[in-house]
């Protein structure tokens, strides 16, 4: 079993997602049974071939013994593990979040929930593990349709929003699949590592720089980086608590972690590096837009969403930059705002019920009837401002430190002034949930701490964001060092 | 070699772009994002046309085929995976826009938004 490791981690949840349909209907017990073993089975295979990885350096794996380059070959290096085990961790968490908010749906709303649930992993995971630019194109549209559907949810908003974001992710997927085309004319091979050694040979190719401009504009849509971010807001505030924390957390780091693959192994850093700087410019655009915008929210789950556009933003820019320190800050930031993103939307979703708006002003007073779920959200936002020791704080300084090192003072700036505004928005929740009184006459029907199963995700993910602090130089000398040098060229 | 084929891929892309940002209509859009598409699917499949050479089918002799007297199988076998992509994307398309049918009664992105309004 062990030899198949990196396949399972595929495999494994896209049979799940065939087989809870079907259970699902006669026994939704059995289904959710199905659902979650299914997502730790795979978390767990992630976690064997990340330990694979780290000890044995990256492993390749041909699918049904077809050796790369004519075959389909799954790779898990540092960084590729270590997302699998970020995305299997979120599903596995917000699937176990989920079961409460779904009690209202008939069995048939359930089971398929749980379905494009566990297919939106398959998707994600898969993208994550393929050494290879068309499967990965295949993946991309099974996570992007399954995300769809996700959002949607069952309000008739929702279904519009979705139906947006399902024009715009179409458009970024056909870029996408175009400049393989450019890829594939001009060096006859779909294998990434392939790839990188034939276009290597191509210093100077126009097809070559076109087909980047294609992949990246592709890519940039599909992470949300500003300017291309318009779709996000919407499809984030009007879709269901169950779906947002899961989608919210990872999809887009998913797709950031794509942008990696192909501006630092497939193409040659003199095309990638004129890309990355013009990332640069967009991603520092994202932090301060972002920021500015999520402090002109009313709407809870709205602001969230723009601290998203944020967040990604900080991401990005860890890339551009370049030299070892901010990579490390860009995946050590990935993954905070992965974690420290899906405790606030589950806290969220718990805090205040429905799929409606969620105005600011219901959250009054909520300390007192939630302390748990309020807490674990004030963790989260103090890690998201960057407080230490919260691991928001780990990976801003990391990537003021590779700003510096770098010598761009203005990138440290922006980082500073993106957090000042953060604190402002993220503060005034936290005050007025422990300072005011409740408000009398909230358009929202307010719950409390929720069902243990549905209260019990948000605390562990509280959790992990004081972890992802404690022992961030465990994780970053352990997974992320060793990623980020081999991206460092 | 002419290249009216892939003149036909950006002319199709060029239609679907234009049609998803100018129509007001949802299915409208719809169907452009689906021209879109195909625009790619055109792109590979002239990818795979060669001159002088026969459809990518091994001779019945047993011999070993020759590359160059044959069309590149492999644009076809990716593009029929994008076509199934496809159809699943209208399916979800029209699936949400039925919802929205439902909820609103309209498909105008117009009387869609005045009515999400209210």
């Amino acid at each position: 079993m062990t030899r198949h490791l990196p396949i399972l981690i595929v495999v494994l949840p896209l049979c799940g997602a065939l087989l809870v349909p079907v259970t699902g209907l006669v026994a939704p017990r059995l289904a959710r049974l199905i659902a979650l073993l299914t997502l730790l089975l795979a978390h767990l295979c992630a976690l064997g071939a990340l330990q694979v990885a780290l000890t044995r350096g990256p492993w390749r794996y041909a699918l049904g013994g077809w050796e790369a380059p004519w075959g389909i070959e799954y790779v898990v290096d540092a960084l590729s593990g270590a997302v699998a085990v970020l995305v299997s961790f979120v599903a596995l968490t917000t699937a176990v979040y989920a079961g409460p908010h779904l009690a209202g749906r008939s069995r048939l709303g359930v089971a398929s929930h749980q379905a494009l649930h566990l297919l939106l992993t398959a998707g994600l995971l898969g993208i994550v593990v393929t050494g290879d630019v068309f499967n990965l194109y295949v993946f991309l549209e099974i996570a992007a349709l399954s995300g769809y559907a996700l959002l949607a949810g069952e309000s008739g908003r929702g279904a519009v929003a979705a139906f947006r974001y399902l024009l715009v992710g179409t458009v970024a997927a056909s870029l996408y699949l175009l400049g393989i085309g450019y890829l594939y004319a001009l060096t006859g091979t779909l294998n990434m590592a392939d790839l990188a050694a034939r276009l290597a040979l191509l210093p100077d190719s126009t097809a070559a720089a076109l087909a980047l401009a294609l992949i990246v504009v592709g890519l940039a849509i599909k992470t949300a980086l500003f300017p291309l971010h318009g779709w996000l807001p919407d499809a984030y505030a009007e879709a269901p608590a169950a779906a947002v924390a899961f989608v919210s957390s990872v999809a887009s780091k998913v797709a950031a972690y794509v942008l990696i693959r192909f501006l630092f192994f497939v193409f040659d850093a003199g095309a990638a590096g004129r890309v990355l700087d013009l990332l640069g410019v967009a991603a520092a655009g994202a932090i301060v837009f972002g920021a500015v915008m999520a402090l002109a929210q009313r709407d809870l789950r709205r602001m969230l969403a723009y601290s998203s556009v944020a967040h990604v933003g900080y991401v990005v820019l860890g890339l551009a930059l370049g030299n070892a320190v901010a990579l490390t800050g860009a995946l050590l930031h990935a993954a905070n705002h992965a974690v420290m993103k899906a405790c606030l939307f589950m806290a969220s979703g718990n805090l205040l019920r429905g799929a409606g708006p969620m105005p600011l002003t219901a959250l009054a007073g909520l300390a007192r009837r939630a302390p748990l779920t309020m807490a674990a959200f004030t963790v989260a936002a103090l890690s998201m401002v960057g407080l230490p020791p919260f691991g928001g704080f780990f990976s801003k300084w990391y990537l003021v430190l590779g700003a510096l090192e770098g010598g761009v003072p203005l990138a440290v700036a922006v980082i500073v002034g993106s957090s000042l505004l953060s604190a402002v928005y993220m503060f005034r929740i936290v005050e007025s949930a422990y300072f005011r009184e409740p408000a009398t006459d909230t358009p929202v029907p307010v719950a409390g701490e929720g069902p243990t199963a549905a209260l019990a995700p948000v605390l562990l993910m509280g959790a992990v964001v004081i972890g992802l602090g404690l022992f961030n130089q465990v994780l970053v000398e352990a997974v992320l060092a060793p990623a980020a040098e081999s991206l460092v060229r | 070699m002419s290249h009216a084929d892939y003149a036909l891929s950006i002319l199709l892309l060029a239609v679907g772009l234009h049609g998803m940002l100018v129509q007001r209509h949802l299915v409208r859009k719809l169907l452009a994002m689906g021209v879109l598409q195909v625009a790619v699917i055109t792109f590979f499949v002239a990818l795979a046309a060669k001159s002088d050479a026969g459809p990518p089918l091994a001779p019945a002799s047993g011999q070993a085929p020759v590359a160059r007297q044959h069309a590149n199988p492999l644009p076809h076998a990716l593009m029929l995976t994008a076509i199934v992509v496809g159809v699943s994307t209208y399916g979800v398309g029209l699936a949400l826009l039925i919802r929205v049918h439902r909820r609103y009664g309209t498909l105008d992105e117009a009387e869609l938004l005045e009515r999400m309004r209210s």
